[in-house]
């Protein structure tokens, strides 16, 4: 078995990568996520990797579209205000289809907001952010292995689907540092034919570009765009269950939320309240099939977030409405901690909205 | 199933992190479950720092700590702002050459140990932190002072060769104090 | 028969739809004509600008990539640093590089980033219908300065040629002109000597060509091209702005 070490959930995302085959990063210091352009930083340089801190936000992101459009794994990582500046290249990356993995480490908002951990950036993330109708799988690491493991699994889909893969952390799973494994695994490669090489004059030229004037080619780009998206919310939906056999309390929670919440989950079971938790791993596609199967048996949700309430609106999608929904949640950098959870768990047994 | 919860606060400075680090690591190699998770931010430039270190035989929930077992506290703002999240028999170490207040709690377990002091007469001023983790380790028979060295050697960059040894040095004055 | 004329390889044979008189036909020819004399279509990736020549991965052969409104040396940049062995250029207009893509163009100036950019400066806003740009002229009328650029209001047009020479970083910066045959023979030199500069791996070559905008200047063609001369190079001076490896010399 591999060796177990200690590293910080944002170490993880840049080793990962590497791993990934990534050697291009392009970035903008921002709280909390600057050990990954540190570790790139050092990393980089000695295995003949590019490292880049630009000048901008947005003159990342738009590196990020050159070296896409070149064929390379590439990424950048930012936090929330960072992350509005990039949805300019976010719209762009989606609008020419390539490929690019983008990191939010989010933290609390709007406006410059605070440097402690959130999750306020979820309408951001899987609603847009940019312009346009467009989508980006958004996963949602909850450990540190994960931050690693969905990295690498981030750039797969990303290359698969020809899109935008983020990854949607938050400052105390970027911070932390738990143990962590690597597997020995090659790096998956796609075919990129599209992608910008120089013709060599030996094939017509290739163009990225997401202008189209004539309205009606336009909106043929864009069908086709949402065929892939529904091919994508079919088949690549993430999500854990947690004593979700007998649940008639269901918590949905992702991230550093979902810790919280599966100690009070734990908790609840011990005072004989029966009580799961789904956990979207993939923020979109969202799962709605967790909550399809187990709409008849589970009498209320609690969604526990570090925002004012946004997956919130997609658990609702996701159960027609069918059952209550309730709210558990801090923001601003703030922390529900297990008791509360506890006591909105024991409100929703009740049926006390 | 058997969890412990550290939290260890104090000024900026006073390797609050770096001894949650040892903590941490020491429970790696004890194959435990460990986080660790540090406060950050403008605090980290001189302010108050804490650490939170869970050690745990299965998977760690939340790493944010809410009713530490283990209090390790280095200034007196910290002891102040903490004291009374301590879960009920836990413990409470106490740098009290820093801190003048004593605990006034009957449930929990309380090590008044001079650490700043020590550290000063042995010529380690910055390691009254790692005095304390010494005591600790003696306490905590899942942690124990056996492999302490492999940590610290692994903790402390090739650059600061030196202060391998002054860390062993401060943990066995630790772990041999007696009041 | 002997060919004495004939369309450039790195030229698609697509009409284009600049305006009639407008010089940017002109300039693709010249960037067109140096990647044939240079060999390079085949390894040559242009990024295109928001602006008039926004659709210009439809005239040049080699592959090509769209960019948002003044990022296009942040893009080149990106592709560069992933294919160093790839001739990477840009080709943008005096909003995108010196109004909203000012930064991305500085910075990439000072990295001395080993591109290539074709700067057109015609001092207006051609493809939104003839705004202000960063470089109209103090007193030109334009549809958002009607009453004529008030410099004690919108500020002085920039000179982007003078202010990157400033710069460490860049290898050659030079201003140029398309206003008669002369003036069009040594463009096309400029531009060539930016390409070569990449291709040695130089660093990090910018011409600013100064041109004209007949539709929303308001001008016949041939009274354009003489506002050039008598009211745009005063202001913008032809010349030789920086040239490292030309001073070693």
């Amino acid at each position: 078995m591999a060796q177990r070490i200690l590293m910080k959930g944002n170490e993880a995302i840049a080793e990962a990568a590497i791993r990934a085959g990534c050697r291009h990063y392009f970035g903008y210091p921002i709280t909390p996520q600057t050990e990954i352009a540190a570790y790139m930083a050092k990393k980089m340089p000695k295995i003949g990797g590019v490292f880049l801190q630009a000048e901008s936000e947005i003159a990342s992101i738009n590196m990020v579209y050159g070296a896409a459009a070149a064929g390379v794994r590439v990424m950048t990582s930012s936090s929330s205000p960072g992350i509005s500046l990039k949805a300019e290249g976010l719209s762009y990356i989606a609008g020419s289809d390539i490929p690019a993995l983008v990191v939010n480490v989010q933290r609390g908002g709007p406006g410059l907001g605070g440097i402690q951990p959130s999750q306020s950036d979820y309408f951001q993330a899987t609603k847009g952010g940019g312009h346009g109708d467009y989508r980006m799988i958004v996963l949602a690491p909850a450990s540190v292995q994960e931050m690693a493991s969905l990295t690498i699994k981030g750039f797969d889909l990303a290359d698969k689907y020809l899109m935008t893969s983020m990854i949607l952390a938050d400052g105390t799973i970027g911070q932390m540092m738990e143990p962590i494994t690597f597997e020995d695994a090659e790096p998956k490669t796609y075919e990129k034919p599209w992608a910008l090489t120089g013709t060599e004059c030996k094939r017509g030229h290739n163009v990225v570009n997401s202008l189209y004037l004539k309205p009606d080619e336009l909106e043929k780009k864009n069908f086709e765009r949402f065929e892939k998206y529904k091919h994508i919310e079919e088949n690549e939906a993430m999500w854990e269950e947690y004593m979700m056999e007998d649940a008639e309390v269901c918590v949905v929670a992702f991230g550093i939320a979902s810790r919280v919440a599966k100690n009070a989950v734990a908790a609840a079971r011990a005072e004989g309240i029966k009580v799961g938790l789904i956990r979207p791993i993939t923020l979109w596609p969202f799962p709605n099939k967790a909550f399809a199967k187990v709409l008849d048996k589970v009498r209320a949700f609690v969604s526990v977030e570090l925002s004012m309430g946004q997956m919130i609106e997609d658990i609702r999608l996701a159960t027609e409405c069918k059952k209550p929904v309730m709210l558990c949640n801090r923001a601003g950098g703030m922390i529900p901690g297990p008791d509360e959870v506890l006591a909105a768990i024991k409100k929703a047994e009740k049926g006390e909205f | 199933m058997k969890t412990t919860q550290i939290l260890i606060a104090g000024f900026g400075g006073q390797g609050i992190l770096f001894s949650g680090k040892f903590i941490a690591y020491k429970g790696l190699i004890e194959e435990l479950q460990v986080s660790w998770l540090p406060s950050y931010g403008p605090e980290m430039r001189g302010g108050t720092a804490n650490c939170n270190v869970i050690l745990s035989d299965t998977p760690v929930g939340s790493p944010i700590i809410t009713e530490p077992d283990v209090l390790i506290a280095m200034n007196t703002p910290s002891l102040l702002k903490y004291v009374d999240s301590v879960a009920k028999g836990g413990q409470i170490y106490v740098d009290s050459s820093l801190i003048d207040a004593k605990v006034e709690r009957d449930d929990v377990e309380v090590f008044y140990i001079p650490a700043t002091q020590m550290a000063k007469e042995e010529g380690i001023a910055t390691l009254a932190n790692m005095i304390i983790v010494g005591h600790l380790l003696e306490n905590h028979p899942e942690l124990s002072f056996d492999g302490a060295k492999e940590v610290v050697d692994s903790l402390v960059p090739p650059k600061k060769e030196a202060l391998k040894e002054l860390n062993m040095k401060a943990l066995s004055l630790g772990k041999n104090y007696k009041k | 028969m002997a060919v004495v004329f004939e369309k450039p390889k790195s030229l698609a044979d697509i009409p284009f739809h600049y305006c009639p008189g407008c010089p940017h036909g002109i300039i693709h020819r010249l960037v067109a004509e140096v990647m044939d004399e240079l060999g390079i279509e085949g390894r040559a990736i242009d990024v295109a600008p928001v602006g008039c020549a926004v659709m210009a991965y439809d005239y040049f052969t080699c592959d090509m990539i769209e960019a948002a409104h003044g990022r296009a040396p942040a893009v080149a940049t990106g592709i560069k640093r992933s294919r160093p062995d790839n001739i990477v250029f840009t080709y943008q207009g005096d909003g995108d590089l010196a109004s909203i893509g000012m930064a991305e163009t500085v910075h990439s100036a000072a990295r001395n980033e080993n591109i290539t950019v074709i700067f057109v400066n015609n001092a207006i806003y051609g493809m939104t219908g003839g705004q202000m740009a960063p470089t109209s002229l103090p007193g030109q009328v334009t549809q958002t300065s009607p009453y004529g650029r008030d410099v004690n209001h919108c500020g002085w047009p920039i000179r982007v040629s003078e202010m990157l020479a400033t710069l460490e970083g860049p290898e050659y910066i030079a201003r140029v002109a398309v206003n008669n045959v002369k003036n069009v023979r040594a463009a096309k030199k400029a531009i060539k000597r930016a390409f070569e500069n990449q291709i040695a791996g130089k660093g990090f070559s910018l011409v600013e060509v100064v041109s004209a905008c007949p539709t929303n200047w308001g001008m016949t063609p041939k009274a354009a091209l003489e506002w050039i001369e008598s009211d745009m190079l005063p202001y913008y001076p032809i010349g030789v702005y920086k040239d490292r490896s030309g001073e070693e010399k």
